[in-house]
């Protein structure tokens, strides 16, 4: 933990707004976070959250029908309303990005070594080909690609997947960042080389002295990695703290779903013996109702506050805040954990 | 990439086997090429007999075939009922065909994938709009109104406006003046007066080719693009923080040619057989005139010539594409 | 703890009533039940959103009021297309230009008017039966070589690449040439016989996705049978591409037969088709243009319409509906 030094991003009150055929989808509503240089921030939430679209954001990625509000600032830099030119810049040098699949996010008609010499280049225009060849087959050897000097002239087909996922980091940690935004990059991947990446990126981090912002689902990818972590839900920042306070002393009832939704190895037989499934779906981010929006899937749902008024996300411990009318009667339950497994039973 | 080609070709060889087998029948049934000679007085049966049997009439079905193919493949393919060389005929239509359509092509795949790229980058603008509208349109309207609104409304009236009545600039009948050049016009038979001739004839049947086949590419092109834009591969380019010029014309471009390279050079086998109605509005000597003929008149050997030629375009083209794909995308194994 | 209130159920995936789902458990028939109320709703949203699609509407109209005047005109309209004019005493020889009386004006003795009528109805009923004939068959192959795939596939495919290396409108010529008499039955069946081979390899590429889903493994579970798999578990899910595919496939045989009878290799007198008269009318299109251009028109209009009603149609069935605006 460093809070008293400044953080490298810090973002605030950032909106995202898509206009539809079907009505405005409001994938981010005001949500504020910030990333201090070497920290690992895990986002948490599942698909539809906001979780992807906000990192989106950050990169100025997303299409030119979004309305963006708010501030994302980098080293005390505005990125909201920067030129292309400029934020082109930025992109892959100070921030850089791992996606998702990386079966479909190389290009497929070139060689891995041309798509990394490409993203050197964008940034190093005095290279010349000998210099770039050379950091490419540096940079798989980084990222662990056996024999990479002759990997290096081998089309992404040639590769497996979790191979690719190294190309695809190898790629992203060409110009020494000091962001890595990671968007759920072992969820496309084989459990057994899941670890691998995550172990990797861990590395990197020390090596690079960057800072990653580490997407997930999946609880269990951010539990012995990140600093702090933050849960998402319906486009909102519900839960945020250090992975101990999210993990042992969750002040938001969805945080706790959550924890109840991935296998764990417990001593106690009664508790997390058997996964607990969330009831019910997100809400529709297109007209989203007032009030707390899990409320309609929440066992605290008090059916009158919860549902009339969005409760604000408010301090609950030293560096911890939840956003829950409620987060009072969970501080005062004797395992907070088994909520969803009580209504169950 | 060698062994690809030839087993592609072997696979082809059998196609254009069963194709003119498929020719032949519909040809045999296509009616009596001595129609004439038989409804007409005082023909000597010996002469229709003569003639029956130079046409290969008079054998069963499958020897006539045989024979017409045995000699085909030598490069011998026979006489029209009318006793002249199939091939000469044949190949000079072809000739007058490639002078129209070649050049076509080339405008409307040019035009049309420009268009179609613009549109995909641009999706939404007016720009988008204009040409996605303008294109449906086009690409809905018959080759037939295109080619008479250009003949027989715009070329007067443009020719009436550059005061050319007497001497037309924008010619409608034909690929070149008739006795453009001979000995009491020597002046005319240089390499520029000729050049001049065709290009004024060319003009409005290009012209109709090109308005009907762009469309067809601007729309596929911009489908094809706004497909490789949204790619995973895409973001991962900008992610890289490259211009966008590179990330459209390398990234997304580089991908969206595999498929629209395959349509075009499919549409280019199709070509020779395909601008019949052009041809025949603007009254050219082309292939279409020939099959136009052939099945009129009843020539056997000039049809299976026709379909022959046609057939083999065809499958030669799907082969460039085949292997086109194959040098485009690295992921197909040779 | 069990003081809270209690955890409200899921909104149901779809307005299909506990009743019938029960009712699915129990018998057969009550499979199609719910199939056909899940079917409805769809119908409506399809229906919706092709009315949303404006120029496609439009275009429905048109289309609806050029069959009338294909198929009702010749019965309102004061002259026949057999009826022989003759010039009445005293007019000039302007009599043939439109007028009130002959609107498109007269042609050979002829109304063009009734012609143009009668010719978009030989037109439209030629159509039909192509995509009638050419969209059952190229169906059935599809569905066959998608379905049961290996050998059967392999021949099937072959054949139709083979039906696609001679040009149709030359093989249509060629056989058409030989039929004498009232041949627009034949020409039609003729060009269905070339026109297969589009629909067949769309419905192919449907087949060899959808026989893989769950649905279909399930069915196969229980051991329906393969036309059974076919017809009814398949089948019905690759509607949308069908009537799209059918739809463009009218305005494409109305353009085909067009073009052989223009270049005049299709239809014969006793029959007419707007391509016939195009072909009479050709000559004189400059000096008598409504002969030549009122048919003209009429084809530019059916081939508009289709194709929007075509675009409509895709539109409406295409799930990937929620386009972001700019």
């Amino acid at each position: 933990m460093n809070d008293e030094v400044a953080p490298i991003l810090s973002v605030k009150d950032l909106t995202v707004e898509f206009p539809t055929d079907d009505g405005v989808v409001r994938a981010v509503r005001g949500i504020s976070f910030d990333v201090r240089p070497r920290d690992v921030l895990g986002v948490v939430g599942e698909s539809g959250c906001g979780k992807s679209v906000s990192s989106m954001a950050i990169m100025g990625l997303l299409p030119k029908s979004a309305r963006i509000t708010g501030s994302i600032k980098f080293r005390d830099r505005e990125l909201i309303g920067l030129k292309p030119k400029e934020m082109r810049a930025v992109r892959g040098r100070q921030i850089a990005m791992v996606f998702q699949d990386p079966m479909t996010a190389m290009n497929p008609v070139y060689r891995v070594g041309w798509q990394l010499g490409e993203a050197i280049k964008a940034h190093n225009k005095h290279f010349d080909k000998k210099q770039i060849r050379s950091r490419s087959i540096e940079l798989l050897n980084m990222v662990g690609i056996p024999q990479a000097s002759t990997r290096v002239d081998n089309y992404p087909h040639e590769f497996s997947g979790g191979m690719r996922q190294r190309v695809m980091i190898a790629m992203a940690i060409a110009n020494n960042p000091d962001v890595l935004i990671a968007d759920e990059p072992t969820t496309a991947l084989d459990v057994t080389v899941q670890a691998q990446i995550l172990e990797m990126l861990i590395d990197l981090k020390d090596q690079l002295d960057a800072a990653i912002v580490l997407i997930t689902h999946d609880l269990g990818v951010v539990a012995g990695i990140t600093d702090r972590m933050q849960v998402m839900y319906a486009g909102k920042v519900v839960e945020s703290g250090t992975a101990e306070d999210v993990f042992y002393t969750p002040r938001m009832p969805y945080s706790i779903g959550l924890l109840g939704s991935i296998p764990v190895h417990t001593q106690d037989p009664g508790a997390g013996a058997r996964l607990k499934p969330i009831g019910g779906a997100p809400p529709s981010l297109i007209n989203v109702p007032p009030g707390c929006p899990f409320s309609p899937r929440c066992p605290l749902s008090d059916g009158t506050l919860c549902e009339t008024v969005d409760p604000p996300l408010l301090r609950v411990g030293p560096g911890h805040l939840a956003a829950c009318h409620h987060s009072d009667k969970l501080a005062a339950m004797e395992d907070p954990l088994r909520l969803f497994s009580a209504v169950a039973e | 990439m060698f062994s690809f080609i030839v087993r592609r070709i072997l696979v082809s060889i059998p196609l254009l086997f069963l194709a003119s087998f498929i020719a032949f029948i519909l040809v045999v049934n296509t009616g009596d090429p001595l129609e004439d000679l038989r409804t007409k007085q005082n023909v000597p049966k010996g002469q229709i007999a003569l003639q029956e049997h130079r046409l290969g009439l008079d054998k069963p079905f499958f020897e006539r075939y045989f024979s017409w193919l045995g000699h085909a493949i030598h490069g011998d393919w026979g006489r029209t009922v009318k006793d002249k060389a199939v091939w000469d005929q044949i190949s000079r239509s072809l000739g007058v065909t490639l002078k129209l359509v070649v050049f076509a092509e080339i405008c409307s795949v040019l035009i049309g994938v420009t268009i179609g790229i613009i549109s995909a980058v641009k999706q939404y603008s007016w720009f988008d709009h204009g040409a996605t509208t303008g294109s449906f349109l086009l690409y809905s309207l018959p080759v037939l109104a295109v080619g008479s609104f250009l003949k027989f409304f715009l070329a007067i009236r443009l020719n009436r406006l550059l005061g050319r009545e007497k001497n037309p600039l924008l010619k409608t009948i034909g690929e070149s003046t008739a006795n453009f050049c001979n000995v009491r016009k020597p002046q005319n038979c240089g390499f520029i007066p000729a050049t001049t001739d065709f290009l004024t004839h060319a003009a409005l049947p290009t012209l109709t080719l090109v308005l009907i086949t762009f469309a067809g590419y601007a729309r596929f092109a911009r489908a094809t693009m706004l497909e490789t834009l949204n790619a995973d591969y895409v973001r991962t380019a900008r992610a890289k923080g490259l211009d966008e010029k590179r990330v459209i014309l390398k990234h997304a471009f580089r991908n969206a040619l595999i498929p629209v390279v395959t349509v075009v050079s499919i549409d280019f086998g199709g070509l020779i057989g395909g601008a019949i109605l052009t041809e025949t509005i603007f009254e050219w000597k082309g292939m279409g005139r020939v099959l136009v003929d052939a099945v009129t008149k009843v020539d056997p050997n000039l049809l299976l010539c026709w379909f022959a030629v046609t057939a083999i375009a065809v499958v030669l083209f799907n082969l460039v594409a085949d292997i086109l794909y194959a040098v485009l995308d690295p992921r197909i194994r040779l | 703890m069990t003081d809270h209130p209690p955890i409200p159920k899921p909104e149901p995936a779809s307005d299909i009533s506990e009743e019938i789902l029960l009712d699915t458990l129990a018998d057969h028939d009550s499979i199609e039940r719910e199939f056909t109320v899940e079917q409805r709703t769809q119908w409506k949203t399809i229906a919706r959103r092709f009315s949303r699609h404006k120029p496609a509407m439009v275009s429905l109209v048109v289309f609806t009021l050029l069959v009338l005047f294909a198929f009702v005109g010749p019965f309102l309209w004061k002259f026949k297309y057999d009826q022989v004019l003759k010039k009445p005493a005293g007019a000039s020889n302007d009599w043939i230009r439109p007028s009130w009386t002959h609107p498109f004006g007269v042609q050979k003795g002829y109304d063009v008017l009734a012609l143009v009528m009668r010719g978009t109805q030989y037109s439209i009923r030629i159509a039909l039966v192509v995509v009638v004939l050419s969209v059952t068959f190229g169906v059935i192959v599809g569905a066959v070589a998608g379905y049961f795939r290996g050998g059967v596939d392999n021949a099937l495919m072959r054949f139709t690449d083979l039906m696609l290396v001679i040009p149709y409108l030359a093989a249509v010529a060629a056989l058409q040439r030989n039929v004498k008499g009232s041949t627009w039955l034949y020409l039609s069946f003729f060009l269905a016989m070339f026109a297969w081979m589009g629909i067949a390899r769309v419905i192919r590429g449907e087949f060899l996705s959808l026989r893989e889903k769950e649905f279909v493994e399930a069915a196969r579970s229980v051991g329906a049978s393969a036309p059974r798999i076919i017809f009814r578990h398949i089948l019905p899910n690759t509607i949308g591409p069908i009537i799209v595919n059918a739809t463009l496939a009218v305005g494409a045989a109305v353009l085909g037969e067009a073009a052989l009878s223009f270049l005049g290799l299709g239809v014969k007198p006793p029959d007419t088709s707007l391509g016939k008269i195009i072909e009479v009318g050709k000559g004189k299109a400059t000096t008598y243009p409504n002969e030549f251009w009122w048919p003209v028109l009429v084809l530019c209009l059916i081939s508009l319409t289709i194709n929007f009603i075509g675009d409509g149609l895709r539109d409406a069935f295409d799930p990937k509906q929620n386009r972001v605006r700019a």
